[in-house]
């Protein structure tokens, strides 16, 4: 177990230290000049000394003056203080606060379609395996769903079901006449607008949990353990049970592998809604060239990733005892 | 006589057959259509805008009368060059690295291990963001690229395990007592009894690859020079093709990716149970 914990440690430090130095890098490296970019789109006058001046004060306020390595030290140092650096598409506003007021929504909308769709799926899954009826039916409708583009089922959920029958609202995340309350008109307009993003990340993702419980179910069946039980005179729901347990555990860590997938998709679920998520803000700082914004945005995403995937680590950790007694260290 | 035998279950097979016909079609598509539609997929065609697809218009055109038929053909040509370069990159390194972990074993499997690990673990869209927007010309080969730099750890990891198992063999002994280079070992000896498994793991790939490219796509982090599925998708709803129900605009480039990857997935599944015969008469 301690060996367990230990080297999922040093892969999920490894990994933050190198994704938290590409994410340093963004604004460093990238092409364009995030300073002249402000300057020109606020337009200061043509005096030359007067821009100098002005590119000097932007360049100390976001801390680009100093050495590289220098910057590279505070980057660290800031970061541990949850200071993101200032937004340039939305001066003089800090990035954390945008962060923050997207985080909301993204949780809203990320964690029940994952683990609604993980869980309905892996439940579908385990019947349609080795009935022929439900099998007939349910695994091509999940491969087609698995297979279509996380944008397209958007998109046509959005057409059909807020164009055409004109049910759901199919931009924002709130009824633009409103502000932001506690009251009950005002729950009741966000999950309207939410319900149309959750189903499409939900579709997709529940295909691919049904496939993947199908399959290892009757690889389960197959097994030895099964054949034994069988032979005893198991009933067949016991023998279907122990088949549904095993095959939990690839499943569990087949949600931790997909989440990188998942993010990507919710990032093209919220373009398609204009749903005011982390990848809604993510699209607007690339069009705007904010590197500060998008550096932000990344780093929430990887800590938000790297947070889920120690949490299924731990419920991986109570669900399976062989990874207690540290005989399958390597396979989550 | 296995030869044989094997092509046999194949012909046979329901969910092969639909998806080779699937692809057949698309493919027959992606190579003749761009001979009959002869419109240049930019050009302001239709002065009148966006219409319904027509006898003149199959696919009908866009907001700013473009046809969506020469789009969609040219399209599927990216599509498909996308799978099968980004796909197969993503394999090969895959190969690589999980052939060379499974067989050396010791510190340099764990180390190769690590970095499986981590390239996992990293959303790598957020990655692939933030290099596609650093270079600001982008062509269908520079996409194909990034997506098989990310999409190697499955491999990797499979294909490490499965050259694990095999390593301790006795023919691998024997081909080792013999003196025989490690390199040939795994190429004579080890691949030969994964290869059925390979060309599935590649057909995954294929199908992964052409997802990624269309998110890619549609957030415009795609090729900057070419048209291809995602980047009609992106423009028809950036374009208020949903307000104005300009249906043709969005329908064809989706249906085809969802029909091409779910034709993909539908020939792993028909081949997985021509090679294992435990799957078979389901």
């Amino acid at each position: 177990m301690r060996r367990y914990f230990g080297r999922k440690l040093i892969i999920y430090s490894l990994t933050f230290f190198l994704a938290v130095t590409i994410d340093w890098m963004i604004p460093r490296f990238m092409p364009g000049d995030p300073v002249a970019n402000l300057l020109a789109r606020t337009s200061v006058s043509a005096d030359a000394t007067a821009v100098a001046e002005m590119y000097a004060y932007y360049e100390r306020v976001f801390g680009l003056d100093v050495p590289v390595w220098q910057q590279y030290l505070t980057f660290w140092g800031a970061l541990l203080r949850g200071d993101l650096g200032i937004s340039a598409y939305l001066f003089p506003t800090p990035v954390a606060d945008v962060l923050m007021r997207a985080v909301p929504y993204d949780l809203f909308l990320l964690v029940p379609s994952i683990l609604l769709s993980w869980y309905a799926g892996n439940w579908f899954g385990a019947f349609a395996a080795r009935s022929k009826r439900l099998d007939n039916t349910i695994s091509p409708l999940a491969y087609i769903l698995t297979a279509t583009p996380y944008m397209w089922l958007g998109i046509l959920l959005a057409w059909f079901l807020g164009i055409v029958l004109d049910v759901f609202p199919i931009a924002g995340a709130y009824s633009f006449e409103m502000r932001p309350h506690w009251s009950l008109a005002f729950v009741g307009t966000v999950i309207h607008h939410w319900f149309l993003p959750f189903a499409s990340l939900f579709l997709v993702g529940f295909g691919g949990w049904a496939i993947g419980m199908r399959n290892m179910i009757i690889y389960e069946l197959e097994a030895d353990y099964s054949h034994y039980l069988e032979a005893l005179g198991a009933p067949r729901s016991l023998i279907r049970r122990y088949a549904f347990r095993n095959g939990l555990l690839p499943q569990i860590t087949g949600l931790a592998l997909q989440l990188g997938v998942m993010v990507a998709g919710a990032l093209v679920t919220e373009v398609v809604f204009s749903y005011p998520g982390i990848g809604y803000l993510l699209l607007a700082a690339i069009q705007n060239q904010d590197y500060f914004l998008i550096q932000g945005c990344f780093l929430f995403i990887i800590i938000g990733v790297l947070l889920a995937n120690f949490t299924i680590d731990i419920v991986y950790l109570l669900v399976d005892p062989r990874t207690r007694r540290g005989m399958v260290g390597e396979s989550a | 006589m296995k030869r044989y035998e094997l092509l046999y279950f194949a012909l046979r097979n329901r969910k092969l057959q639909i998806g080779l016909a699937i692809i057949g079609l698309f493919l027959a598509l992606a190579a003749v259509g761009p001979l009959m539609a002869t419109n240049d997929p930019f050009a302001y065609i239709n002065p009148l805008g966006p219409q319904a697809p027509s006898e003149k218009f199959w696919f009908g055109t866009t907001f700013f009368g473009q046809d969506v038929f020469a789009q969609f053909v040219r399209g599927l040509r990216a599509t498909f060059l996308v799978g099968l370069l980004g796909g197969g990159l993503g394999t090969l390194i895959g190969l690589l690295v999980g052939f060379t972990a499974g067989y050396r074993g010791g510190v340099v499997d764990e180390l190769l291990n690590m970095l499986t690990n981590i390239v996992l673990v990293i959303p790598t869209l957020a990655v692939l963001l933030i290099i596609a927007a650093y270079l600001q010309v982008r062509s269908v080969f520079t996409e194909c690229l990034f997506i098989g730099l990310t999409a190697w750890p499955w491999v990797a990891r499979a294909v490490r395990a499965q050259t694990f198992s095999l390593r301790t063999r006795e023919f691998v002994d024997l081909a080792r007592l013999t003196g025989m280079r490690p390199a040939k070992i795994i190429f004579t000896e080890i691949a030969p009894n994964m290869l059925s498994y390979l060309l599935l793991v590649f057909i995954l790939q294929f199908g992964g690859a052409i997802l990624i490219a269309a998110t890619l796509d549609f957030i415009g982090l795609g090729p900057t020079n070419a048209v291809s599925l995602g980047l009609m998708m992106q423009y028809a709803v950036l374009w208020g093709a949903l307000q104005f129900g300009m249906w043709w605009w969005f329908v064809p480039p989706g249906l085809a990716i969802t029909a091409i990857v779910g034709a993909l997935y539908s020939m792993n599944v028909g081949l997985d149970e021509v090679f294992n015969p435990k799957l078979r008469e389901m």
